[in-house]
């Protein structure tokens, strides 16, 4: 009782397939997870990894070909309706109705989620209050900026105060400032009501605000932990430094025994090394041999960005044999 | 399927608001089917009247040459050649110096004072609607030539007829001068080409605002919500008909009061059996939102789609000749009754009791259009 209870949302083996012109292609292989109540958890991938057709089968928009998965224990077939009614949805690409304004779609939603128009008028206001958009309520929504717009669609999610929200890259397209707002009143949700968030993003900044992180790639599943547990999965340790000849030098540490892998992070060199020290000398040495200066060489903690790209490489490398 | 009406009334708020604000979809709404209206009456009474004519007249008596003037003052013909056999009219016809050809036998005034009186008409083949414009023409004068004749002759003291014969290629007779006696062409296309201009509106707008709502992505985002599949149908359907019922008022009274159609039937009836059409070409148009991924698509399938319909739908090549398949397929265009129906009412002034196996057609086929599109929108995306 306890666990059904706890988890909010849940998903075993799910498994989409979409039929293509060559027969059916496999777009979710085996996608299992588990999201408790309260929880932010953090779908993150490359485009076409198959973030957003997860969230659309546990929504029960897209029917799936094996496994099962469930919101608030309502099964994702079966209770379609139940699961409508008590949880809240952004789709990735701006989808609420363009021609009606901020005020009529917020109305709209709380008609269609059956709220009494008694109880309409304070809930909405509060919500535009919190959305900071009460000064744009006569404004067509389909003419607010980007930001605004995904804070609208936050509202509209809101509005049946709804215990689970899933959230489809809600910042895509969305300028580094208004994002920041988007998650401090995601941060609030989590704080004061205890939401339950499923968040989909391709942005590493916004994955280290979960609680949870699942990591998607080619449709699997490659790891899912807390962001520390997920950056303490990358083998070795990172340093990092801005070489002079970025090329030649990538080759050159690439080659060295004990580099892992070497990543780059713009003029930056990443190498992932199994001995901190001995390897930090071992490429100064290499480099000074080849007469290539360097500058600002330090040991640096992983961030989700580079465990991101350790977790993809190795799992092409052990796909390719 | 529990239906709410909380839900059904902010669906039809939003449709209602997007039809109202959407200014420019607004006006091709209403201005489009002007447009058309005005271009295909005036197209078509253009190609009806002034058939380039050439006259063999092998008589040469008072009354073929009467018979020549009646044809040339009706405005249907110009005669435009003076020829001597009927070889010289085919090979007119055939490099396209003329579109018909009128050949009066020798002794015609006898003839005709004899009751036997025949003409023969020749018409070009290749341009079928010419060919039935020009035969029908040519013939309801030759009807009326004849009673002219007919009462000069009773006075004269004998009974007397002239008829005209097609010769030399086969045409088909159709009902169209029974009730056209004027040969006002219009009167014949207009009744059909109002039904025409609305199934077009009427289908590309159920059609694209589905397809557009799904591209857009509000179609996910409603989907995500609690409304139903069948309350989203009926939200669509409801204010779509509205502007379509007004649509139809318009060009029905520029019908009856710029181009002076006449109104036979009853204007209640003719309501009642529009609103039953309209449905089921919203009907139509929801199916094939559904079965195709893009406007684009849609578009495609509705052109497709009326351009079978001005074939195959009886509105302005008759049904009766064509091949059984092809039947077959203009039974699938809701246009095909409702042209009947349309034409009963307006032309003939005819009452339901006439009308009645094509409005139960129709009332078939707008249930199973509704089945098939609420059958076909579903819950879910794929």
């Amino acid at each position: 009782m306890t666990t059904t209870n706890e988890i909010a949302i849940s998903a075993q083996g799910l498994v989409k397939r979409f039929k293509g012109r060559g027969g059916a292609v496999t777009v979710l292989e085996d996608i299992t997870l588990e999201v408790k109540r309260g929880e932010t958890f953090g779908l993150i991938g490359p485009d076409g990894a198959g973030k957003s057709t997860t969230t659309r089968v546990i929504l029960g928009l897209l029917r799936r070909d094996g496994g099962r998965s469930s919101v608030l224990g309502h099964d994702s077939m079966r209770d379609v309706y139940m699961i409508r009614a008590e949880s809240g949805y952004i789709a990735q690409q701006f989808a609420l109705p363009a021609d009606l304004t901020v005020m009529e779609n917020m109305r709209f939603f709380a008609d269609l989620h059956g709220i009494p128009a008694k109880r309409q008028k304070g809930r909405i206001a509060e919500l535009l209050k919190f959305a900071g958009l009460t000064e744009f309520t006569s404004r067509p929504a389909g003419r607010l900026s980007g930001g605004m717009k995904k804070k609208l669609a936050l509202a509209c999610s809101l509005i049946h105060e709804p215990q689970v929200v899933l959230l489809d890259e809600p910042t895509l397209g969305v300028d580094p400032v208004s994002r920041r707002e988007f998650w401090n009143l995601l941060g609030n949700l989590r704080a004061e009501r205890g939401l339950t968030i499923f968040v989909c993003t391709p942005y590493m900044d916004e994955a280290e605000r979960c609680n949870q992180v699942g990591l998607i790639y080619k449709g699997r599943l490659i790891a899912r932990d807390t962001p520390a547990g997920i950056k303490k999965m990358v083998p070795g340790r990172l340093l990092e430094f801005k070489p002079a000849q970025f090329e030649t030098a990538r080759k050159i540490v690439a080659g060295l025994t004990g580099v892992l892998q070497v990543q780059t992070y713009g003029a930056m060199l990443h190498p992932f090394v199994d001995d901190l020290e001995l390897r930090r000398k071992e490429i100064e040495q290499a480099l000074t041999a080849q007469g290539i200066t360097w500058s600002g060489m330090r040991a640096i903690q992983p961030r989700m960005e580079e465990a991101f790209i350790n977790l993809v490489t190795r799992q092409e490398e052990a796909e390719n044999g | 399927m529990q239906f709410s009406f909380q839900r059904l009334r902010a669906l039809l708020y939003k449709e209602i608001v997007q039809i109202l604000r959407d200014r420019r979809t607004l006006l091709l709404f209403f201005l489009l089917p002007l447009i058309e209206l005005f271009l295909f009456a005036y197209a078509v009474s253009l190609t009806v009247s002034h058939l380039p004519t050439a006259v063999v007249d092998q008589s040469l008596d008072s009354r073929s040459r009467d018979f020549i003037h009646a044809l040339a003052n009706s405005g249907n013909f110009d005669i435009t050649l003076d020829l001597q056999n009927q070889e010289q009219v085919l090979k007119a016809i055939d490099n396209g110096t003329v579109k018909a050809g009128i050949v009066i036998p020798p002794d015609f005034a006898g003839k005709v004072l004899r009751g036997e009186g025949s003409v023969l008409i020749l018409l070009d083949g290749s341009d079928s609607f010419s060919v039935e414009s020009g035969y029908s023409a040519a013939s309801s004068i030759a009807q009326k030539y004849s009673l002219e004749l007919t009462a000069q002759s009773v006075q004269a003291g004998g009974a007397a007829s002239t008829s005209a014969t097609s010769g030399g290629l086969p045409i088909a007779t159709i009902t169209r001068v029974l009730y056209n006696p004027d040969i006002k062409d219009l009167v014949f296309i207009l009744p059909g080409l109002i039904a025409l201009i609305m199934q077009i509106i009427v289908v590309t707008h159920s059609a694209l605002s589905l397809v557009r709502e799904r591209e857009a992505g509000t179609l996910e985002q409603l989907l995500a919500t609690p409304a139903r599949p069948f309350e989203m149908i009926i939200a669509k359907l409801v204010p779509g008909m509205l502007v379509a019922m007004l649509d139809m008022s318009i060009i029905l009274v520029i019908g009856i009061f710029w181009f002076q159609v006449p109104f036979q039937g009853s204007i209640g009836l003719l309501a009642v059996l529009s609103i039953l059409f309209i449905i089921s070409g919203m009907g139509l148009g929801l199916v094939i939102s559904a079965v195709t991924k893009s406007q684009r698509q849609a578009q495609q399938l509705t052109s497709v789609i009326q351009m079978l319909a001005m074939l195959l739908t009886g509105f302005l090549y008759p049904r009766t000749t064509m091949p059984l398949w092809t039947q077959l397929i203009g039974d699938l265009i809701p246009l095909t009754y409702f042209v009947r129906i349309i034409r009963g009412i307006m032309t003939k002034g005819v009452s339901l009791s006439f009308l009645w196996t094509d409005t139960l057609t129709l009332v078939v086929y707008a249930g199973i259009v509704l089945v098939v599109a609420a059958a076909l929108s579903k819950k879910r995306l794929d």
